[in-house]
């Protein structure tokens, strides 16, 4: 199903503590964006702004990053489901050009987490969770992930070992990412013997905070074809929700969202796992990468840790995942994360991804869930 | 009115499920049952987002519980610093009600494991504060 094409993309090096406002760390993104297209700003129709706002400053951002980036007076749109939020723009500007509503679209999705104080930060995790229900207890991200790890644990068999594997294999590819904010290698020692956050998960384990923005522009077919030269076709989306509450989850060893957005998005393509070149998962944790080997069916359930273990994930894999340092190496900059995921598969698909390239992919896929497995998006891109 | 004193902080004083914490007084851990269609919920609502009745009556949390996963947690969102190291919890009891707690640090870290039996108590915080944690059964 070729209609619909991603036909430029940006993004900013992830950093800790970017020295600049909002609208012009966005800039930074939307400028390698247009420059890669050659399209000026008049031609952009709508922009969809992404972003988790208990970050900012500034109310209702999009108003004043439209403006910066020299887009008024065409209209803008602001979209969050937190860590997948620039996934939902994603969606929805696939939704505004097959209308025929506009014609071409541009995403844009940031986060700067150092605008606020870190105290301020720690209070907002707390309010991550259901603040009824659940943040009365004392609940942070990590905590949920480390829930999900148990389980995987005790049902499975797999191990802390197995989680140390998945990162040090991204950190052997934020080390070749000049736009990563972790560009050390890690050995499997080290993740072993960190710091424990939330039993089992360790401090490296965790992906890491950090500020950055993500672009991309969107196009219809006719828009797409007449721009680009190596238009990347959205072929399939997927989307999904769970609930919030723990109490409302049937299992913790992987997540339903992500299997519904999954199989949705394969339906929509008319491809399965095995049609899958390269990918890119949602890893904030360790876990997290573990249960998307399984929730995408590149592996079956409680298998995900074989596919490390032989390292099939790695570049020249089975199935390589996140050979550009993934939300653990490269960062993950909350709104911006999904558009820095599919940037990487668009580079892929485009054969532009330099030592990171896996060879002559054909499929992609990117796998992006906000909150603890609260939103799911899956989007299948092709060439 | 009285949701404010759930828990060790709470975020929000007004929710219609506020005799939630009536209960907890008189030290019993409550769902909530629609009237027309039975369906089961925790945490409680007063909407049954199933039939969209609001017609529910309070049900108690019954029987002993399995422990469907845990974490202790080394470092805490602000306001919950003091009481670390902490241990939340999954606990399914009848009817497949799961609810979410801390398991009480009367259980040695040892003794912890997926599917041991729990009970849930009542636990009376500083400055009239309530909330419920899980112990052996």
């Amino acid at each position: 199903m070729k209609e619909a094409a991603i036909i430029g993309v940006g993004q900013t090096a992830f950093v800790r503590g970017y020295e600049g406002s909002i609208r012009e760390l966005a800039f930074d993104a939307y400028r390698e964006a247009m420059l890669d297209t050659g399209l000026t700003p008049r031609e952009i129709e709508a922009s969809i702004i992404c972003s988790a706002p208990e970050y900012d400053k500034q109310r209702t951002p999009a108003g004043t990053i439209a403006e910066y980036l020299g887009l008024n007076p065409k209209p803008t749109f602001y979209i969050e489901t937190v860590c997948s939020s620039s996934s939902s723009g994603l969606r929805v500007a696939y939704a505004l050009v097959k209308s025929g509503l506009h014609r071409v679209v541009l995403v844009l999705g940031f986060q700067k987490m150092s605008e606020i104080s870190s105290q301020d930060s720690q209070e907002r995790m707390g309010r991550g969770s259901d603040v009824l229900w659940e943040a009365p207890f004392g609940t942070m991200m990590p905590a949920y992930y480390a829930m999900h790890a148990r389980a995987h644990f005790q049902r499975y068999e797999t191990s802390s070992e197995d989680l140390a594997l998945i990162r040090v294999k991204a950190a052997s590819y934020g080390m070749i990412n000049k736009k990563a904010v972790y560009q050390k290698g890690v050995t499997l020692e080290q993740v072993l013997t960190a710091d424990v956050v939330s039993t089992p998960l360790k401090r490296f384990d965790c992906c890491a905070n950090a500020d950055g923005a993500s672009c991309l522009i969107v196009a219809n077919k006719e828009r797409a074809q007449s721009l680009s030269n190596k238009p990347v076709w959205i072929l399939g989306l997927g989307a999904a929700t769970a609930p919030i509450n723990m109490s409302g989850r049937d299992s913790l060893t992987g997540l339903a969202c992500a299997r519904e957005a999954a199989k949705e998005a394969y339906q929509m393509a008319g491809v399965t796992a095995k049609d899958i070149d390269v990918a890119e998962v949602h890893d904030c944790f360790t876990i997290a990468e573990m249960m998307a080997y399984e929730d995408l069916g590149f592996a079956k359930p409680g298998e995900g840790k074989d596919l490390i273990r032989a390292k099939e994930t790695y570049r020249d894999g089975k199935i390589p995942v996140n050979v550009d340092g993934g939300l653990l190496s490269k960062g993950h900059p909350i709104g911006a994360t999904g558009g820095s995921q599919i940037r990487t598969i668009v580079l892929q698909l485009r054969g532009q991804a330099g030592e990171m390239q896996v060879k002559d992919p054909e499929i992609g896929l990117i796998h992006n869930i906000g909150g603890v497995g609260v939103y799911g998006n899956v989007s299948i891109l092709g060439r | 009115m009285g949701f404010e004193r759930f828990g060790v902080i709470s975020f929000a004083s007004q929710t219609k499920a506020a005799p939630f914490v009536d209960y907890l007084d008189k030290g019993i851990l409550m769902g909530t049952l629609c009237k027309k269609c039975g369906a089961l919920y925790f945490p409680p609502r007063t909407d049954c987002s199933q039939c969209l009745s609001k017609e529910m009556e309070w049900t108690e949390v019954k029987g002993k519980g399995k422990l469907m996963s845990y974490s202790t947690l080394i470092y805490a969102p602000t306001g919950f610093e003091a009481d670390l190291p902490y241990t939340i919890a999954l606990v399914e009891f009848e009817n497949k009600m799961k609810v979410f707690g801390r398991l009480s640090k009367s259980i040695k870290e040892d003794e912890v494991a997926i599917g041991m039996d729990l009970k849930y108590q009542v636990v009376k915080l500083p400055k009239d504060r309530i909330t419920y944690e899980f112990t052996k059964a």
